[in-house]
């Protein structure tokens, strides 16, 4: 570990919000995500967009959000076919919140090569 | 209707304004007083005092109460009731009628609640522990100018608590050394940074200054990192009409956001910037410097469960509730208590937590929960199950007293949240688990081990003074 009497050089990276911190997450982390915003009662949906564009308020939806879903693997395979159709782009998850009319979660599940 | 004859001279309060009888109706603004009596005074007769000083009446009958209809406009003392583990004191509970408050006006509510009964002679104490505002009466107040859901997409936060720090040393910096400060914790991973409560316009830096400088970092940090950010600018001053000059320019160098001290500006002030703010699509923090010199006292002043209520319905989007676990006092659960009444719609009677009545809130916006004061990374896990999403954690010195700085303290910050909520959507329990849980977080961040290392022995483990009333 280094020495708290070295200084370090902290490097800015451009982050995509929620989790955007933490190493990648991995698949079965990925999958523990989703349960949790299924377990909530919210509706899973996917956005993607160019890397160029991610700051936009509005990425496009793949899709409509997934109305009355329970099956993990159903959205894992909407996941996947999202990164199929686009894989230079971003794809997030979100957890449509109809109580508060927010998003209970959304994150980046996978960063696109993009340019 | 009856009718009366006049009869001059001093009568009983209670003969008039205690009515163990009376219902409430829906549309009644109710009370509850803590009293601490005079010694030989009766219960009903404080009690009735209390419902007739804060509402109609005056020490001395007076003959033009005849030409109007005293029944339909004076306050009641309608219960009392012990106050469990405390033989002087009691409460009591008091009905106003609606029309005795101006519409939309805090500053009204107040004055008479909290006016001069506080300082009537037959009373040793008085504590105002909570309001029931009806809904008819919080359909005339503006409240929050953004309001929680807002907040969130305007800023495109999702799913976590946000993370800010108030910018130190709190006096004395110059505006670039200021901005500076505020840009490396942005670009850190911070959402927002806060100017201190007592940054205003100083000879050491102006606040035209500062703002420039600050909104220079905020563009320069979203730029660069792809989030949106954002810095309190304190625009609180000596007049309103600085104060909303301070506003103008605030929006003018693209903050998102400003902020007030309610408390120490007064509620005219407050609820006249919450108008600007919403016209003028600007978020708005709350400080609450001076709150402990009213609330903190067990059997005088005001309850903060009043001042938080009255703080949403003044309007405001964020307001400091206190951590709980950090350096300043706050009990846990009459914490949750009041963070309850800033952000939900509904909420009931909860002795366990300080609530007196069921409050209806309406379509009332929700306000952010701030916790500030003496956190740091060992917190975050209790933090974000104390204080759950809708919350704004600021660790000042937490982060910027990082051995690497303030880039380095704030991604350390970021990363122990993000790794707790992360563990907490798992199904874990983080406050039982968090060494595990920061611990791993830690492995593949240098920064958070750090900070870890650093305050691993800080604890603020001192009593609270005002702790919930139980037997």
């Amino acid at each position: 570990m280094t020495q708290s009497n070295q200084s370090g050089d902290f490097q800015t990276a451009n982050t995509l919000e929620t989790f955007g911190f933490l190493p990648k997450l991995t698949q079965e982390e990925v999958y523990s995500q989703i349960a949790y915003v299924l377990g909530q009662g919210w509706t899973p949906a996917i956005e993607h967009e160019h890397p160029n564009n991610s700051t936009d308020h509005y990425w496009t939806m793949w899709k409509l959000p997934f109305f009355g879903e329970q099956s993990l693997e159903n959205v894992v395979a909407e996941l996947e076919a999202c990164r199929r159709a686009y894989p230079d782009h971003h794809i997030r998850l979100l957890g449509y919140d109809n109580y508060t009319q927010s998003q209970g979660l959304a994150f980046v599940v996978y960063e696109g090569s993009g340019r | 209707m009856s009718i009366k004859s006049y009869d001059a001279g001093v009568k009983e309060y209670r003969d008039m304004y205690w009515t163990p009888d009376y219902v409430p109706l829906d549309t009644d603004l109710l009370a509850c007083f803590k009293c601490t009596g005079q010694s030989g005074v009766p219960r009903e007769e404080v009690a009735a005092a209390v419902a007739a000083e804060s509402s109609t009446g005056t020490w001395s009958t007076v003959w033009s109460e005849l030409l109007t209809d005293m029944e339909y406009y004076k306050g009641r003392c309608y219960r009392i009731e012990d106050v469990p583990g405390d033989n002087e004191a009691f409460y009591a509970f008091i009905a106003y009628p609606l029309d005795l408050f101006e519409e939309g006006s805090i500053v009204n509510v107040l004055t008479s609640l909290v006016g001069n009964v506080f300082g009537f002679k037959a009373l040793r104490h008085l504590r105002l522990e909570d309001i029931r505002f009806p809904i008819a009466y919080i359909k005339t107040c503006g409240g929050p100018p953004t309001g929680i859901q807002l907040e969130r997409d305007r800023l495109s936060k999702y799913g976590r608590p946000m993370l800010g720090a108030t910018i130190k040393p709190k006096l004395g910096l110059s505006a670039k050394n200021y901005g500076r400060a505020v840009y490396e914790c942005l670009r850190g991973g911070l959402d927002m940074t806060k100017d201190d409560e007592n940054v205003n316009s100083q000879p050491f830096m102006r606040w035209r200054d500062r703002f420039e400088f600050v909104g220079e970092a905020i563009q320069k940090a979203q730029t660069e990192t792809g989030e949106r950010k954002g810095h309190y600018l304190n625009v609180t001053a000596s007049t309103p009409e600085e104060m909303y000059k301070r506003a103008e320019f605030a929006k003018e160098v693209g903050s998102p956001i400003v902020m007030h001290d309610f408390l120490t500006g007064g509620f005219t002030a407050n609820t006249g910037l919450a108008n600007w703010c919403r016209e003028n699509g600007m978020m708005l923090h709350i400080h609450r410097a001076m709150h402990a010199v009213i609330d903190r006292h067990p059997k005088h002043g005001i309850h903060f469960r009043v001042l938080a209520k009255c703080l949403r319905l003044s309007g405001g989007d964020q307001l400091h509730t206190g951590t709980v676990v950090g350096k300043l006092e706050g009990d846990r659960n009459s914490t949750l208590g009041f963070v309850d009444q800033l952000r939900e719609s509904f909420v009931p009677e909860d002795r366990s937590r300080g609530v007196f009545f069921d409050q209806d809130w309406g379509s009332m916006p929700g306000v952010f929960a701030v916790a500030s004061g003496g956190i740091h990374i060992w917190h975050m896990p209790a933090l974000v199950t104390i204080f759950g999403d809708d919350s704004m954690l600021q660790f000042g010195g937490g982060t910027q007293g990082h051995p690497w700085g303030n880039a380095a303290g704030a991604a350390a910050n970021r990363v122990a949240l993000e790794a707790s909520v992360k563990a907490r959507n798992e199904g874990r329990n983080i406050e039982k688990e968090a060494r595990d849980i920061l611990t791993e977080a830690a492995r593949t961040s240098p920064e958070l081990a750090l900070a870890m290392e650093t305050w691993k022995e800080i604890k603020f483990e001192f009593d609270t003074v005002d702790k919930l009333d139980v037997g």
